[in-house]
């Protein structure tokens, strides 16, 4: 039973540009990178008023859907900010790169340096929104919060929020490769052991053909592959959105 | 027994420790099955109740059970550590 639990693979090590390694995960992030430009771009040329062609009508769908989810959870005023593009774009790279694994390519989420990008980057954002809504003094004043012997905490607090995001994205994502993994090698062991009891050449045959391994693994890949991927891209938006709006909020009335 | 002997022996007993604690560490998905389920429970409770809500509750159920989850997912991850990355097999020089 060859059953093979890896990382992403490194494709390419160059150790002369400060150990620079081109790993699968960015590979395939930059395929999911092209295919979303061309399909946007596919979507929106030749934009008319009235639409008339079914892939305009397919990208209005689409964007009346962010602007309810935006609208919906952050509020109204941030309609028409770059938060609505910023969403939409991290929800599409994120369900992109999960679903990435229906087609046999090393789902770039499951790699922990993916996920915490994003999540810095979203922690980035929220310290920029907290500074710009309170002032430099205030965000500071705020890790005081409610007095000064809270400080170690606060910033554990702080640190606590781009590290739960990453480590929950990675972790669906990585748990449902690792459990079908195990399943597939399973079934595949067992049709092996099973088929292997009929007498002859039969059995010689047959055991080489993982039987139960057809089947099954596609009922749980529909779950861990498609269901929690969007989940989790839907998830990790939603969050952002959260942290940011109510990082935005602190201030005002 | 000479020293190579020793050493496959400290290396089988921290790689035979760190599976036994992978698994102990995930003792801590108790806690989210729990949670979520009461969780989902209290949802369709208020479902039933009122079924025009179904939608902004099935969002904030999974958004609530997400957050909820976050703790097993600490002691997954844990436990992957323990399992692929290894870290204690190089700690006493063997």
């Amino acid at each position: 039973m060859d059953l093979e639990i890896t990382g992403a693979k490194i494709l390419i090590s160059i150790p002369e540009l400060g150990g620079f390694m081109l790993t699968e995960t960015v590979v395939v992030t930059w395929g999911v990178m092209l295919v979303l430009i061309l399909a946007v771009r596919f979507m929106t040329r030749n934009l008319e008023v009235h639409p008339t062609k079914k892939r305009q009508v397919i990208a209005e769908m689409i964007v009346g859907a962010a602007q309810n989810l935006v609208g919906g959870n952050m509020g109204e005023k941030y309609l028409n900010t770059w938060y609505l593009p910023l969403i939409a774009a991290m929800f599409a790279l994120s369900a992109g790169c999960s679903l990435s694994s229906l087609v046999g390519c090393y789902a770039p989420t499951s790699d922990l340096s993916t996920v915490l990008a994003w999540a810095v980057f979203v922690f980035v954002l929220i310290t920029y929104t907290k500074i710009k809504t309170n002032g430099i003094g205030g965000y500071l004043k705020s890790y005081t919060d409610p007095i000064f012997i809270m400080t170690p905490f606060n910033i554990i607090g702080e640190i606590a929020t781009p590290v739960s995001m990453a480590f929950r994205h990675f972790g669906n994502i990585a748990s449902g490769s690792v459990i079908t993994a195990l399943i597939y090698g399973g079934l595949t062991a067992l049709s092996g052991l099973v088929l292997g009891l009929l007498p002859g050449a039969l059995g010689d045959v047959l055991s080489h053909i993982p039987i139960f391994a057809a089947g099954i693994p596609a009922v749980l890949s529909l779950y861990f592959d498609f269901f929690s991927s969007v989940l989790q891209a839907f998830i990790f938006c939603m969050l952002s959105m959260m942290y940011i709006a109510s990082a935005a909020d602190t201030g005002e009335e | 027994m000479n020293m190579e002997m020793m050493q496959v022996l400290a290396k089988a007993i921290v790689c035979g420790c760190s599976a036994l604690g992978a698994g102990v560490s995930m003792i801590g998905g108790l806690g989210p099955g729990i949670g979520e389920g009461y969780a989902v429970g209290k949802a369709l409770e208020s479902m039933a109740r009122q079924p025009e809500m179904k939608g902004t509750l099935t969002t904030t159920m999974f958004m609530g059970c997400a957050v909820a989850e976050t703790t097993g997912l600490y002691s997954l991850i844990i436990a992957l550590l323990l399992l692929f990355v290894n870290p204690f097999v190089n700690l006493f020089g063997v």
